[in-house]
């Protein structure tokens, strides 16, 4: 294995962690909100996955680091602009059509790249990308089903699952907006670089999103900011004041 | 139109290959969400190898009010019961 710069690896794994955090906390805000008892389990088994995964991916990003830090460290001590995640994964839940479209969008992403980064060079990468495969195969297999359902469901919930694309779609670009960083994980074998990964992506929600009877907007447009740390959207901010402040408020707090 | 998603009885067959067992229900718009359904509320823990679900209205049941005339008469037939025979040795455990 080629000698891999430290840290262009650190800041690609804070990019998986932080993705799975803010995302897992996002779905776990549904916990009890949800529309039925039974998405109401689903969502929180989903978000559980999710922070299962963050752990694993702050923990191997402390680990790099070498700071003595720990996956909580990670999680609770940072601040937003050391964030590293898709500006999608931070965004609003807004209605339950809008979370399930969101999943949907980073779930078929996911299926995509995981599966490629089991055969990473690293073998803690692979490891990691191994046991959430598994996980996001599921988490796929129920939000394209509940895409689907929705989107060729009533006129009402066909208008807002179009509505959420409309407002989601902007923020697809950015997880192949691909950098630096990408290029020196393609070249170790750590991990593909994404870019290369959007005609299979595109193949696989324009099936799902035709059977819904969603249009997919035709303005290319990306918001782009977050995965570099250059600038995330305010919603973040206000998530992390959340997420955080019980670490911030009692630091070094256990229970 | 009926709002309420239909309800569904779930059945799972756990780990050591016993028969599918009635866990629950849960409400599901169609079998495939039913059966996503019941993998996130009925095997959080382990429990299952295999999942079915039928809706609930397909099933027919008896009547509680008739629970006489179906059992009762059962009760005095003691014969029915396989303990009356002398069962050779060699023939072990059954």
């Amino acid at each position: 294995m080629a000698q891999v710069d430290q840290k262009a690896l650190l800041e690609f794994v804070l990019r998986q962690g932080d993705n799975t955090l803010v995302l897992g906390h996002r779905v776990s805000e549904w916990c009890g909100h949800a529309p039925v008892l039974e998405e109401d389990i689903a969502l929180a088994n989903t978000a559980l996955d999710l922070i299962g995964q963050t752990q694993m991916w702050l923990g191997l990003a402390a680990e790099i680091e070498g700071e003595g830090r720990t996956a909580d460290d990670m999680a609770f001590l940072r601040d937003a602009w050391d964030f590293r995640n898709l500006l999608l994964v931070e965004l609003p839940n807004g209605d339950f059509g809008r979370t399930i479209l969101r999943q949907f969008l980073f779930d078929a992403f996911s299926a995509i790249y995981l599966p490629l980064l089991t055969k990473s060079a690293d073998p803690r990468v692979a490891e990691i990308a191994a046991k959430a495969t598994k996980e996001v195969a599921y988490h796929l297999e129920r939000s394209a089903q509940t895409v689907v359902g929705l989107g060729d469901g009533s006129e009402e919930s066909h208008a807002r699952m179009q509505e959420a694309l409309d407002y989601l779609w902007p923020y697809v670009g950015e997880m192949f907006a691909s950098d630096g960083v990408d290029q020196a994980m393609a070249e170790a074998g750590i991990g593909p670089d994404p870019a290369g990964l959007r005609a299979e992506y595109d193949a696989l929600i324009g099936r799902v999103l035709s059977e819904a009877t969603l249009r997919i907007p035709e303005d290319s447009f990306a918001h782009k900011g977050g995965r570099n740390g250059y600038m995330h959207t305010e919603h973040l901010g206000h998530l992390l004041t959340q997420m955080q402040w019980l670490q911030r408020a009692y630091p070094g707090c256990e229970w | 139109m009926k709002k309420e998603w239909p309800l569904w009885e779930v059945f799972i067959r756990g780990q050591h290959g016993l028969n599918h067992r009635h866990v629950g229900s849960l409400h599901a718009p169609d079998a495939e969400t039913a059966i996503l359904n019941a993998r996130d509320v009925y095997t959080r823990r382990n429990e299952g190898l295999s999942i079915w679900v039928v809706e609930a209205r397909h099933i027919s049941a008896s009547a509680p009010g008739d629970k006489g005339p179906l059992f009762e008469p059962s009760e005095s037939k003691v014969y029915r019961h396989p303990t009356f025979y002398d069962i050779p040795k060699d023939v072990g455990h059954m």
